[in-house]
């Protein structure tokens, strides 16, 4: 087995908001991400999928330290880097880099694309003087774009290309670890399907292991071997890609699945099961009581209002397998068949 | 608003020379001039029966519409030679990568385009009547009366200062003369329909208390207030997460079933095309490359760059393979390439004999010498090529 590189116990990340109104000091907080654990395997992918507000992106900024928790422990390599002061943390900067979703706003625009690299390069003392523009250039070319290119700026280039330059941004410091917070999103099917593919020759040639921060459920099967669902900030379903995707247990699994539109039908397939979950996801600042999704949950009963369900593998479930339901049972057909 | 300037505006006999001076755009002017009129003079003639995938009577005609946009670089060429059409009751389905043309087609359908900006011609006709050359104050009696719209981004398409119920209510006596409280039974009726929980409550909030799906029902709602007869959804469901999504997505399907309407839905999503339209129409640089009903589209296409994009996209239901990514950038509009604007990233190019893909822009043609599937490609073989090589890499 490969070695664990990551592990995260139990992180919390509660923002406390504060209140102009009223008298006295309110002690509201928003609780984004509260209680998530998973372990990183060496060149390993995991998918974090959920809605807007589920807490992943949090999650990814917390693990790079670009957000420090409030509670929890991030171990990288059996060191917590959780609560490390920023001088003890540049050395694990570099093992963990981060792509953010939008291409636009992340690059500065008044740096040309050989400065934005080799920034990183300088930080950490990586390459000597006078040979930054050849690391540079190799970079460029890792990541397919025209090495003759690096004396531009960022305007000068398309979404696709600029993404590009935010992993090549990433790779410079040679890392173990990428976050990679929906790097596609942001850009058309076929210059997301290109990104993609950049991805995984990175994964497989360099042994980077990746957090894939994503809501596109299709993109997430075809990039993580394992997957974790999130809802209201906690992990709700935790497997291997094909336990996920072939027989997901918790009712939010699969409707997430479920609602997933598919090509399938029009070519004769026939049509999946539709879940229609109804409503939106409550408010993070003052979640339901026992399990969060039982508000739009069709299998709630009285016990999920008192008890909160634990993540745990369920008697009937494959090993590595885990859950948070009360009422989890497998239900294999919401993709369509699977080849 | 000011008078619209009469070159601008389509009128028969110009169609000739604006034509010319579209084609005059590329470095191969005379050849191109040739390839442009060859195919708008035959699709002209075969749509001049309104022929549209379904066979029906359509009540939106959109023919040899052409947006163009004069800029400090030149003549940005948005939308070209366009035709299509849509009966009432069914869903059309425009699909492309940004920058292919499909908000800017559709917004001219509104009359929504900066009168001293844009160059329209072709035709635009809604019911039988003719859309371009109306007067803003024309277009204002038809717009969110019989044709109406529903954005991408309900955040910034509601106003923030007005209460959902105020808007519904301003957008419903623009076109009604009745009286405020008519209007607000009005707007709490459809408040109601799109299943916005609490409507009285809700119609007294503002767009910051709505969440995002909420939002996107209120915009629906309103763009259904006057019972229109056409409504085009640019992207309705981008900005919401999938269970959301889903929701409106069913919403949408039904309320077309109460209401009978006429749907353009512009979108990338290919699933959400599978799951929302009858016909489908595949946009390319500003040109139409496919067109047929959902299911020649989507399980027979006929053209390379649907090929393209079915194969780019990574489904829920998919084995894990490598993806096959349409190589390169989409061209740009104001330098398009000679001959077919998808052949720099086209695979199959060699396949076609001669120089043909980069000296002629194939015309949009029947796939099966007849019928209403057409696709804009010099392929002979395309149905086999299909069947052989693409499709089982489809699964």
């Amino acid at each position: 087995m490969s070695e664990t590189l990551l592990q995260v116990r139990d992180l919390k990340m509660h923002f406390p908001i504060k209140e102009a109104a009223g008298l006295g000091r309110t002690k509201k907080v928003v609780q984004a991400v509260d209680g998530v654990s998973f372990d990183l395997k060496q060149s390993a992918s995991l998918g974090l999928v959920g809605e807007s507000g589920c807490g992943k992106s949090t999650t990814g900024r917390m693990i790079t330290r670009l957000l420090t928790p409030t509670a929890g422990q991030i171990l990288f390599k059996g060191t917590d880097i959780a609560q490390l002061k920023e001088r003890d943390l540049r050395p694990f900067r570099r093992q963990l880099q981060i792509v953010f979703q939008d291409p636009y706003s992340s690059l500065n625009p008044r740096q040309t694309v050989s400065n934005i690299i080799s920034t990183p390069l300088r930080v950490h003392n990586l390459v000597k003087k006078g040979k930054e523009l050849a690391r540079v250039q190799e970079l460029l070319e890792r990541v397919g774009l025209n090495p003759e290119h690096h004396n531009r700026y960022p305007n000068e280039f398309s979404g696709g290309q600029r993404q590009r330059i935010g992993i090549a941004r990433a790779l410079a410091v040679e890392p173990e670890v990428i976050i990679a917070d929906e790097p596609v999103s942001a850009l058309d099917v076929s210059i997301q399907a290109q990104v993609m593919n950049l991805l995984e020759d990175l994964r497989r040639d360099l042994g980077i292991a990746f957090v894939f921060i994503a809501h596109d459920l299709g993109v997430v099967r075809h990039f993580c071997d394992e997957v974790a669902v999130m809802y209201l900030g906690k992990i709700v379903e935790q497997g291997s890609r094909d336990q996920i995707y072939n027989a997901p247990q918790h009712p939010y699994t699969q409707a997430l699945l479920s609602a997933a539109p598919d090509l399938g039908t029009i070519r004769g397939v026939p049509p999946k099961e539709r879940i229609r979950l109804v409503g939106d996801v409550p408010s993070p600042i003052d979640p339901p009581s026992g399990c969060r999704f039982r508000t739009r949950c069709w299998k709630a009963e009285d016990i999920c209002a008192t008890q909160e369900p634990l993540l745990e593998i369920k008697p009937q479930s494959t090993p590595g397998h885990t859950a948070a339901c009360h009422f989890a049972e497998p239900k294999v057909d919401l993709t369509a068949a699977s080849a | 608003m000011s008078t619209p300037a009469p070159q601008d505006r389509q009128v028969p006999e110009d169609r000739k020379d604006s034509m010319a001076d579209s084609a005059a755009t590329p470095p191969a002017a005379t050849d191109a001039v040739a390839a442009k009129r060859g195919p708008s003079v035959a699709t002209r003639e075969r749509r001049q029966g309104s022929i549209n995938p379904s066979g029906e009577t359509p009540y939106l005609v959109v023919e040899d519409l052409a947006v163009k946009f004069p800029t400090a670089d030149g003549l940005v060429s948005a939308v070209n030679g366009l035709s299509y059409s849509v009966p009432l009751g069914r869903t059309l389905a425009i699909v492309g990568e940004s920058g292919s043309g499909k908000s800017v087609s559709s917004m001219a359908v509104m009359g929504l385009h900066d009168r001293k900006r844009t160059r329209i011609t072709g035709s635009i006709r809604l019911g039988g009547d003719e859309m371009i050359g109306l007067s803003e104050n024309d277009l204002m009696k038809i717009r969110g009366d019989a044709v109406s719209m529903v954005f991408q981004d309900p955040q910034s398409s509601l106003h923030p200062l007005y209460t959902i119920g105020n808007q519904l209510v301003e957008g419903y006596r623009v076109h009604h003369k009745v009286s405020k409280d008519a209007a607000k039974k009005r707007a709490l009726e459809m408040l109601d329909l799109v299943g916005i929980p609490n409507p009285q409550r809700r119609f007294g909030q503002y767009p910051h208390e709505f969440s995002g799906g909420m939002r996107q029902r209120a915009m629906i709602a309103m763009s259904l207030i006057n019972d229109p007869k056409l409504v085009i959804a640019d992207e309705p469901t981008t900005a919401l997460d999938v269970t959301v999504q889903a929701q409106i997505l069913d919403l949408l399907n039904n309320l077309q079933k109460e209401f009978g309407s006429a749907i353009v839905l512009i979108t990338h999503d290919l699933g959400v095309v599978a799951e929302m339209a009858d016909d489908v129409l595949v946009m390319y640089a500003g040109r139409c490359v496919e067109y047929g009903t959902a299911e020649d589209v989507l399980a027979n296409p006929r053209m390379p760059y649907t090929w393209g994009l079915l194969e780019s996209i990574p489904t829920v239901s998919a084995a894990n393979e490598r993806l096959r990514p349409i190589t390169g950038l989409p061209p740009s509009l104001l330098n398009l390439p000679s001959g077919c604007s998808f052949r720099p990233r086209c695979p199959y190019v060699d396949r076609v004999k001669g120089e043909l893909c980069s000296t002629e822009l194939p015309e949009l043609l029947p796939v099966d010498g007849a019928g209403a599937h057409v696709s804009r490609c010099h392929l002979h073989d395309k149905a086999s090529i299909y069947e052989a090589e693409v499709a089982p890499r489809l699964g």
